[in-house]
């Protein structure tokens, strides 16, 4: 959280900013070789940089650095000595080097880059350093005989990059990166094979049945067949292995019938080849199955910078100070905390379990679970929750609850967390293709019986055809092409899906309930600017003094805006309602206030926020403006949404903002205050089982029950670099005002698919026509599917672009969603 | 006409060769981070080599 105070337009070129992070030097006095630095912790940062010849950095981009105002602990990563802790952090590991890889949400330039590839000369037992710039990782190879994980991580915080080690780093696998290589490896795999099958099918494509001449045929039919074998054990696998799967739980799946089409067409092409009979349909094969896999990997677009999976583990530390019977410290994994156990929490760490207060002043944060950002204090005896923050030097703590069984970590031991989102529905294409594949044996049935009325030799030839032609790979490509477009363009609008089974689930949402602190409010502290003639450093004395006497929002804000100063006296304070405030400090009588109440006209047009006027012994001097804290784009979305959705807001603040929200949402809207985090997910899901299908918007690890347990989560972010409760979703915060946009645009998804879907039925019908007959020439089949797939990728990418325009042109505030 | 047997063989080592390097390039993770290189390749290498894209 931020406060930022421009005093003065001018005054601001005037100030020198850090060497190191570019922020305003306050007091001139940290300096080095003529540098000048806003505090200590940035002039350490740069000696380093400094001795180690590697001041380079501070060419590439101007003051790179991250401010360093905030000290790190000494010791912190002392538990990183812990062997079993280490182990698990390090991924390989030989006689001499170990690999590990950290998390720097830091890193922001090429500067960082730079830097953090010549960790070499920071530390001489770091042998190598590479970074990945956009999941902020870097991976280091350091000599464990040399230095240790808890020195690579103490040389990373020494030049201004502290990693970010969390309890999911160990709990989490890393399984991902594979699983993902083999799929382009069968792409790869079958995208050869189909290229070469094809060429060598071209021969009998242009005979046309021609007698053989000089065993050319039987030689490409063979090479054909040699080069299906890929294609159908290893580039179709995960085609059986999924449809044997879903059968031995007797359910028929989507990819049944593609696996069905892929094993009689490869049985009957083997049979043809090797009785001599004909060539085939292998180029079809290979075909639909390069084509699939394609469709597939552009579905499962990832996003390298987002997770979609945290729960509490990301934001809990790995090691916590555990002081033992005799007094002294010593780090153990937070997993392995027991009741009883006495821990120490230092400045600005969070608490792990639930514990008692035993020894220090508490004043512990609770932004993360409830979004109440005032701290609350706490005395010795009293309980303290798990999920605060300290934020005010160190405390001890006996723990009453093991981690898994506090109050806040009990919401993920909910049976919502249990089940699968993606399991909720099951998706329309799902439905159509299970009709799909029954109609498509009625067709097969009803033709075979013909044939073996009026010429048995038919049969089997024609059913086959029927079920070579018309496997339902062109509905499915549909489907997955269009699910990838629509992915890619929310994407490119800032709304990024995890997957594409939660734009259709979006798309059927009747019920939209919204968190309040951080959703529909930005996320950083109000900004407060000051316009007029400059202030003195004893006026803004003053006026803290005034500022603090009351509790309007305003003047809360003002007070927290202004540098700390002493308390004076304050006398003959008076508070006009709807006015201002006005008392008489150090013989100076201060109001703040409205315009008309100071004296002044208020000239300046009114945007987005408010203006309070200032005077000292009746002498206008200028005026704050405060920023609204609701999100510009706020009541328009409200407006355009409460006619098509029944809405609803849960706040885990109090009630003192009943009134303004009452304006800006209407009667129509419940507005409920209050709130746990529990409660939340009980609200949501009461609404379901009144079978509501909900949207929730949140922020906030309070809001992570409400998210999981909603139709659809959708988790909003000012700044993507932050953590992300689990969520189906993630929206940028500026996109806000496109939420209507996006709502419309998953409905408009589902007319697309069922578009081309239409499409795919015309070609089937062709190709049946000609299956029914038992007239299927390889080459129709061979130039149907490619013609086919093809038309609908262009048809469903064609259609994804034209109503995307929708969500692209839209500009803040200009709503016309109706 | 029975070039055309060689020729086809050879066609298919060629085209076995590139796939052979495509599989290749995908183990070595070549595609695992696509930016952070166009960072990389424009620093000057002032000292002694500092990167090279290394793998497990």
């Amino acid at each position: 959280m931020q406060i930022i105070i421009l005093i003065h337009e001018k005054s601001i070129k005037e100030r020198i900013a850090c060497f190191h992070c570019g922020d305003i030097c306050i007091s001139a006095e940290v300096k080095l070789d003529d540098k000048a630095f806003c505090c200590e912790g940035c002039k350490m940062v740069y000696e380093i940089i400094n001795k180690k010849g590697l001041c380079e950095y501070y060419d590439k981009e101007k003051s790179p650095g991250l401010s360093r105002k905030k000290k790190v602990r000494e010791g912190k990563f002392d538990f990183l000595k812990d062997n079993t802790i280490a182990d698990k952090l390090i991924h390989f590991k030989n006689e001499t080097d170990s690999h590990v890889i950290f998390y720097l949400p830091q890193m922001h330039c090429n500067s960082c880059v730079w830097l953090l590839e010549q960790m070499h000369k920071v530390n001489a037992g770091i042998i190598h350093s590479q970074v990945n710039f956009l999941k902020k990782e870097i991976k280091v190879v350091f000599n464990h005989r040399k230095t240790n994980l808890s020195e690579v991580a103490e040389a990373l915080t020494a030049v201004g990059y502290e990693p970010y080690i969390s309890l999911n780093d160990v709990t989490s696998s890393k399984k991902g990166i594979t699983y993902n290589k083999r799929k382009i490896y069968k792409i790869g795999v079958a995208g050869f094979c189909f290229g070469n099958i094809m060429m060598l099918s071209f021969p009998e494509y242009f005979s046309l049945g021609a007698p053989d001449e000089s065993g050319y045929y039987k030689f490409f039919s063979y090479l054909n067949l040699l080069l299906a074998l890929p294609v159908f054990f290893y580039s179709a696998s995960e085609f059986f292995i999924s449809s044997y799967k879903s059968l031995r739980q007797k359910i028929l799946n989507i990819d049944a019938p593609i696996a069905l089409a892929i094993v009689i067409t490869f049985s009957r092409s083997v049979y043809e080849i090797l009785s001599h009979t004909g060539a085939g349909y292998l180029d079809s094969m290979s075909g639909i199955v390069f084509f699939m896999l394609l469709g597939r990997y552009f579905q499962d677009i990832t996003y390298d910078t987002l997770s979609f999976e945290r729960d509490y583990t990301s934001y809990f530390p790995l090691g916590v100070s555990v002081i033992n019977e005799n007094g002294s410290e010593s780090q153990i994994p937070v997993s392995k905390l027991k009741i009883g156990d006495r821990i120490k929490i230092h400045h600005g760490e969070l608490i792990p379990a639930d514990s008692i207060l035993f020894l220090g002043k508490a004043s512990i944060d609770y932004s993360f679970v409830t979004g109440e950002s005032i701290p609350v204090e706490k005395t010795i005896g009293e309980i303290v929750y798990a999920g605060g923050k300290q934020t005010q030097g160190a405390i001890e703590l006996e723990v009453i609850k093991e981690v898994a069984q506090s109050y806040l970590t009990q919401l993920w031991n909910n049976d919502s967390f249990k089940e699968n989102a993606d399991e909720k529905k099951k998706s329309f294409i799902h439905n159509l293709s299970t009709w799909f594949t029954y109609i498509l044996f009625t067709i097969a049935i009803i033709t075979g019986v013909y044939w073996w009325i009026n010429n048995p030799s038919n049969v089997l030839n024609s059913i086959t055809a029927i079920l070579i032609v018309a496997c339902p790979c062109a509905l499915l490509l549909s489907a997955t092409f269009t699910n990838g477009n629509i992915l890619r363009y929310m994407g490119r609008s800032r709304l990024y899906f995890k997957n594409a089974n939660a734009v259709e689930r979006m798309s059927e949402a009747d019920t939209i309930v919204f968190d309040k602190t951080g959703t529909i409010t930005y996320q950083q502290e109000a900004k407060i600017n000051y316009q007029g003639n400059k202030l003195t450093s004893e006026e803004e004395q003053h006026i803290k003094n005034l500022a603090q006497q009351s509790n309007h929002p305003l003047s809360k804000a003002i007070a927290m805006a202004l540098p700390e100063v002493k308390k004076l006296p304050v006398f003959k304070y008076k508070e006009e309602k709807g006015r201002g405030v006005r008392a008489i400090i150090n013989d100076n009588e201060i109001k703040l206030g409205s315009a008309i109440f100071i004296g002044v006209k208020d000239d300046l047009n009114e945007t987005n926020g408010s203006r309070v006027w200032v005077s000292v012994n009746d002498v206008p001097k200028g005026c704050f403006y405060i920023e609204n804290p609701y999100r510009k784009d706020l009541q328009q979305t409200i407006k355009a949404l409460k006619n098509k959705y029944s809405l609803f807001l849960l706040s885990g603040d109090n009630e003192s903002e009943r009134n303004n929200l009452h304006k800006m949402f209407g009667d129509k809207v419940l507005l409920k205050f209050n709130q746990k985090p529990e409660d939340k997910l009980n609200f949501i899901k009461q609404l379901q089982s009144h079978n509501k299908k909900v949207i929730m918007f949140g922020d906030g690890l309070n809001d992570a029950g409400a998210l999981k347990e909603s139709y659809v989560g959708v988790s909003i972010t000012d700044n993507m670099n932050n953590f992300t409760p689990a969520c189906d979703a993630i929206l940028n915060g500026e996109s806000f005002g496109k939420i209507p946009a996006f709502l419309k645009y998953s409905k408009q998804s589902n007319k697309i698919v069922i578009g081309s879907f239409i499409v795919s039925i015309l070609y089937n019908i062709v190709g049946l026509s000609f299956a029914v007959q038992g007239t299927l020439e390889p080459v129709i089949a061979a130039i149907l599917m490619p013609v086919s797939s093809i038309s609908i990728v262009l048809f469903t990418s064609g259609m994804a672009w034209f109503y995307s325009i929708n969500l692209k042109n839209k500009k803040h505030g200009n709503n016309n969603f109706n | 006409m029975s070039a055309i047997f060689i020729m086809i063989g050879a066609s298919l080592l060629v085209a076995v060769g590139f796939l052979i390097a495509f599989i290749w390039s995908v183990k070595s993770g070549q595609y695992e981070d696509d930016y952070t290189p166009s960072i990389r390749m424009l620093f000057d290498n002032t000292n002694n080599k500092t990167t090279k894209t290394n793998t497990k």
